[in-house]
């Protein structure tokens, strides 16, 4: 009885886990599948398999979108993990006074809107000439993720036991030795998974990316919605489309499972 | 003497203390001016430019008109309808997604075979692109001729529904609760799994039964981690853009604040309208985030004494 109800529960989170995945899974089929089979109806699960989708995406020059996507998201990190490390240490272990409101000033600039300063910097980008540019895009993309990384910066730098920074500081460690050789170290985990995050968050962003870039910088998001404008069957391309934007990610973040909750829960989740 | 030496040790450590705090305001700087450069002075030129009688079409006409920008804003008459919809489907898919997500971690709290696996499959479509899972669920779920949803209605003998242009709301909570549940899972699950065995195990010595358990113990035990993720859920569905950019495009009560304020300062030609307009929507986030989280936490403050 109690086995059966055991297997019962188990099937029924099966059944769940199905429904969520399946999508997913339907993209990842009517990637390789032609036109005509990805918008057969009844949908069909036996198929020819089919690259042409791929080939397709090629021939669009996806490549030059993905390089995009691919630069101003790392771009973006450095800058952030440039900005984000300093000021969470000084944050955490050498807190000053005010830090509150130093720390509410961080997130509330994430509540904000992002179409609200967006205005200015579309005309100011357009004076500049880089309407169009992946630099620009970056820097951009650092602003929008720079307060949740100091906050989950801090979170980790929180841990860090303070007897061994004042046991460093003690043995007149400088500043430098300090941060390099005993506070990273620690926190080098948490730091994978801030930057992380914000590679996520920069690779899927869609809205900044829409309105800053046309040609030259746009990025993999704003291509696959530009799909969608031919006539006829589009379905099979779509999904390759969508697959490969979305692959780096789904596959960073299947690995990183642990990390990346623990780094979005801001530290609060051990 | 010893006075001396005392007044003398203390100068050096207040020396010293500013020269720390010196430092850590010198690490913070960066970070700030970053900050401040690309966020905040371009929230003061909107509110500047808010003021300004300025078309595009007319570039060397600009001229300051105090507030009447804002009069026009509110007499268009679209900011109400588009708070509600930015309420109506952030505090839609943030409960569902949360109950869902909490059903969900109940379920993989257990062990099983292949727990991993689900979990893996489970947490997906929070990976997935937005805009990649906002094209497949448009044409390839919810569309009426090829999609998935239409195939399965029809095939259970019902009749197909337009699910885009009839029920674009609905559509638009689905694919966020969807695209939702499974972060909500993933903390609640951290939360489960951080309770102490020892607990559990004290409870079911004492005859309890799962049900009791889970009231009394279990869901106490997750107040916190359901509060981290209603906080973190609202910020970010609060400006949830693609489902409705690429969906929906703002029809059907969908239209909401960050949508609309997109339309008015991208697709019109009058900047000075499109600024107030992002002044007003900043505040109303503000107003709108602080009293849903607000009155959101209060039902669970009550909810935990009762």
């Amino acid at each position: 009885m109690r086995k059966l109800k055991n297997s019962l529960i188990t099937s029924l989170t099966w059944l769940i886990v199905i429904i969520f995945f399946f999508p997913v899974f339907w993209m990842f089929i009517n990637a390789f599948k032609s036109e005509q089979d990805a918008s057969a109806i009844p949908p069909t699960l036996i198929f020819e398999p089919n690259f042409s989708g791929f080939q397709r995406l090629m021939d669009r020059g996806m490549a030059d979108y993905l390089l995009n996507s691919l630069t101003s998201s790392v771009l973006s990190t450095l800058i952030v993990l440039l900005l984000a490390i300093p000021a969470a240490y000084a944050l955490s272990i050498r807190p000053i006074k005010k830090i509150q409101d130093v720390l509410f000033f961080f997130i509330s600039t994430r509540f904000l809107p992002a179409a609200a300063s967006l205005l200015p910097l579309y005309m100011i980008f357009k004076s500049l000439g880089v309407l169009d540019n992946i630099n620009a895009l970056s820097l951009v993309y650092a602003a929008m993720n720079l307060p949740i990384a100091v906050w989950m910066m801090r979170s980790f730098f929180n841990e860090v036991p303070m007897e061994i920074v004042e046991a460093a500081q003690i043995d007149g460690a400088n500043f430098r030795t300090e941060l390099i050789r005993i506070v990273l170290p620690i926190v080098l985990p948490g730091i994978a998974a801030v930057a992380l995050i914000c590679f996520i968050f920069s690779w899927n962003e869609y809205f900044l990316a829409t309105l800053l870039t046309t040609s030259d910088a746009k990025t993999a998001p704003p291509f696959l919605a530009s799909f969608v404008d031919g006539r006829g069957l589009f379905l099979g391309v779509l999904s390759a489309a969508s697959m490969v934007a979305a692959l780096p990610v789904l596959i960073a973040g299947w690995i990183a499972q642990k990390q990346l909750v623990r780094g979005l829960a801001m530290g609060a989740v051990k | 003497m010893t006075t001396q030496t005392t007044a003398k040790t203390s100068v050096v450590k207040v020396e010293t203390q500013v020269k720390k705090a010196r430092l850590s305001r010198a690490l913070i700087l960066p970070a700030l001016i970053f900050s401040i450069v690309l966020t905040q002075i371009p929230f003061l030129v909107t509110i500047y430019f808010s003021t300004l009688e300025w078309n595009l079409l007319k570039p060397t006409e600009i001229k300051f008109t105090w507030f009447d920008n804002y009069v026009a804003v509110f007499e268009k008459g679209d900011l109400l309808p588009a708070t509600f919809a930015t309420i109506g489907i952030t505090s839609l898919a943030v409960v569902f997604s949360v109950v869902l997500g909490l059903f969900l971690a109940v379920l993989l709290d257990r062990k099983f075979r292949g727990q991993a696996v689900a979990r893996t499959l489970l947490i997906t479509p929070f990976l997935l692109m937005p805009a990649a899972a906002s094209l497949i669920w448009k044409h390839s779920m919810f569309d009426s001729n090829v999609g998935i949803l239409s195939w399965l209605t029809e095939a259970l003998g019902g009749t197909p529904i337009q699910w885009t242009t009839d029920l674009p709301f609905l559509v638009v909570v689905i694919m966020l609760t969807w695209q939702y549940t499974p972060f909500m899972m993933l903390i609640l699950l951290a939360g489960l799994q951080s309770q102490t065995p020892e607990v559990l195990e004290a409870a079911a010595v004492d005859g309890a039964s799962a049900w009791k358990t889970f009231r009394w113990i279990t869901l106490p035990h997750l107040r916190q981690y359901v509060e981290i993720a209603v906080l973190l859920g609202t910020i970010m569905l609060l400006q949830v853009f693609d489902p409705i950019a690429i969906i929906t495009k703002g029809t059907g009560g969908t239209k909401t604040l960050s949508y609309l304020l997109y339309e008015r300062a991208f697709v019109g030609l009058n900047v000075g309208e499109a600024a107030a307009y992002g002044v007003v929507t900043v505040l109303l986030t503000i107003v709108v985030a602080t009293v849903a989280l607000r009155s959101l936490f209060k039902v669970f403050i009550e909810g935990g004494q009762r």
